[in-house]
């Protein structure tokens, strides 16, 4: 059998998209965002992402299929994200997929979005290196997975106690005053900073701390506070300082954990994905920390680590050629699905 | 994709069609097949009418299914798909409208968009349903069964409903009137649809838009403060 073309569903955030693979290599990769809309409220509100979904639904899966160019007739099964996410938008997603699958008559895969951020380095990097370290940050998720076979079986080692890495992003670059999302303004912000001007906390790094598990709330609030101290003094902050140490206590606590994991789990292999990973002085700390570890890197390009509807292409054509069965008619969504459920 | 053979959707007018009708603007979703003809006829094939609340997504394509099976037919045999845009709580009515859009898309056929309210009972009436937050949606209808005001939302207290009510009869005290229980129908989705499909011509091709749920509420603009995906069990 050839290699499976597969369309791919992503809608657990403020992005649709829609992807095609065809076994590992990336067809297409429409996307739809309404973050814009979302600015003002400082994050991403529900249901405005959800009915933006909903009209962005049709034209961006017409948008995918003509720059593969392939016709609807010629994909071979459907991946859609079925969790984690937010409830409303997840299900506009899952809807639309179950009914392409039913009018198509093709089988669905609903699958873990965690997973899929995994799975999307193999449309650039090719096959993964099983078992894989996959560290994962974005707006909406911290987590470190161990990863023996995508397609059947994936660990969490660890996650976020409270804010995700990007929260933080978002809300420390509220306090300088810079635009939403906060990743990209902070990360050029930190370009003319000094990374250890302030010496902000790494939460959880205590030697009885969970080893694996992230926070960050401590960290924004200890950024507000030292931000809030200057400008009560009537002292002008200097932002760039804050973004950079402040970028810098996230990249260290997150690439130590990661390395630790590695080590600690004889693996060689590290995977990055999610917005978060896009991010400058994170990438370059990870490829210092990882080399002198002898651990090989693996970061897909920006545009595939923030959310997208070939990252649920690749899992899904993952599971196709295990040949994982299909998920059953009545599958719903689960806003926090468990990364062990791979396909559900 | 068109099927060789298919009657083009354009020529709707000139032929009696196969036409599937969905609704999730309550917490009962209906999934129905009927042939219509251009006389305003509609002889329902089979009907699904499932309390689902908020199961819409789960159940929904299932129902397609059964109703496909009980009649006998299959996805190829469609040539236009109804599908109710509310008023009704917002994610359970996105579901049967990104369907329908999904559905119609995938066969290159017409989607057309009605009133929920309008498929519920018949003639001079007002149709209330439940709109949560203690309020319903409504709409007045006239004897020969054109709205005549609405859809709108209200606490039902508010309202001075005109003629017999009908709908959702949980509301007859706090309405102080009688209210005949009443539900979408698939009889109910054809006829709120006649119009549009007797003029296929305005249903443009594959620019189409989805149509847009009559949503009547703004969203709720609040950031969530807890989006925290869970990563282990
Ligand atoms: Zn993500």
């Amino acid at each position: 059998m050839s290699e499976p073309l597969v369309l791919g569903f992503e809608t657990s955030c403020d992005e649709t998209g829609v992807g095609l693979v065809r076994g590992q290599t990336l067809l297409s990769d429409a996307l739809a965002t309404s973050m814009a809309e979302h600015e003002r409220f400082g994050g991403v509100v529900p249901e405005i992402a959800s009915r933006a979904h909903l009209e962005a639904m049709v034209p961006t899966v017409h948008r995918a299929l003509a720059e593969a160019g392939v016709e609807a007739s010629d994909v071979d099964a459907i991946a859609v994200t079925a969790g984690p996410g937010l409830t409303g938008a997840l299900l506009v997603g899952l809807a639309a997929a179950k009914a392409y699958a039913l009018a198509l008559g093709k089988p669905l895969y609903g699958v873990n979005h965690l997973a899929a951020h995994v799975a999307v380095d193999e449309l650039q990097h090719g096959r993964l290196a099983e078992p894989s370290m996959a560290l994962l940050v974005s707006g909406g998720h911290s987590s470190l997975l161990l990863v023996p076979d995508l397609a059947q079986e994936v660990q969490s080692l660890g996650r976020t106690i409270d804010d995700a890495a990007g929260e933080a992003f978002d809300k420390v670059a509220r306090v300088l005053g810079l635009p939403f999302p906060g990743g990209p303004p902070i990360d050029k912000a930190a370009r003319a900073g000094n990374p250890h001007a302030i010496d902000f906390p790494r939460g959880l790094t205590g030697p009885r701390d969970a080893p694996y598990d992230f926070s960050f709330s401590g960290l924004k609030t200890a950024v507000a506070r030292w931000v809030e101290a200057r400008q009560r003094a009537g002292e002008p902050v200097p932002v760039a300082d804050v973004a950079a140490s402040f970028q810098e206590a996230v990249a260290d606590v997150l690439t130590a954990k990661a390395v630790r994991a590695c080590k600690d789990a004889g693996v060689d292999h590290l995977v990055l994905g999610g917005g978060v990973a896009a991010n400058s002085r994170l990438r370059a700390l990870a490829e210092e920390r990882c080399a002198a570890a002898g651990i090989v890197l693996r970061v897909p390009s920006p545009r595939l680590c923030t959310d997208n509807g070939a990252m649920v292409a690749a899992l899904g054509s993952r599971l196709v050629e295990a040949g994982v069965a299909p998920s059953a008619p009545d599958i719903g969504a689960d806003s926090s699905l468990p990364i062990e459920v791979v396909t559900r | 994709m068109p099927d060789a053979g298919a009657v083009p959707w354009t020529q709707l007018r000139w032929a009696v069609v196969l036409v599937l009708a969905l609704d999730t603007a309550t917490s009962t979703l209906v999934a129905g097949l009927a042939r219509w003809s251009p006389d305003g006829a509609a002889e329902v094939l089979a009907e699904r009418a499932v309390p689902s609340g908020n199961r819409h997504a789960e159940l929904l394509t299932v129902a397609v299914t059964e109703v496909l099976a009980d009649a006998g037919l299959s996805m190829a045999d469609l040539d236009a798909v109804v599908t109710g845009l509310g008023p009704g709580p917002f994610t359970g009515l996105r579901v049967g409208v990104v369907t329908a859009a999904a559905l119609a898309d995938a066969r290159d056929r017409p989607v057309v968009g009605v009133c929920s309210l309008d498929a519920i009972g018949s003639g001079a009436r007002t149709v209330v349903t439940d709109a949560r937050r203690k309020e319903v949606y409504w709409a007045t209808y006239a004897a020969d069964g054109t709205r005549a005001d609405g859809p709108g939302v209200s606490l039902p207290e508010e309202l001075a409903p005109a003629g017999p009510v009908v709908g959702d009869a949980r509301f007859a005290d706090r309405l102080g009137v009688p209210v005949t229980p009443a539900e979408v129908t698939t009889a109910g989705l054809l006829r709120a649809a006649a119009a549009q499909l007797a003029d296929p011509a305005g249903l443009s091709a594959s620019t189409r838009p989805t149509p847009v749920p009559l949503y009547l509420r703004r969203p709720d603009a609040v950031p969530p403060t807890s989006y925290k995906p869970v990563t282990t069990a």
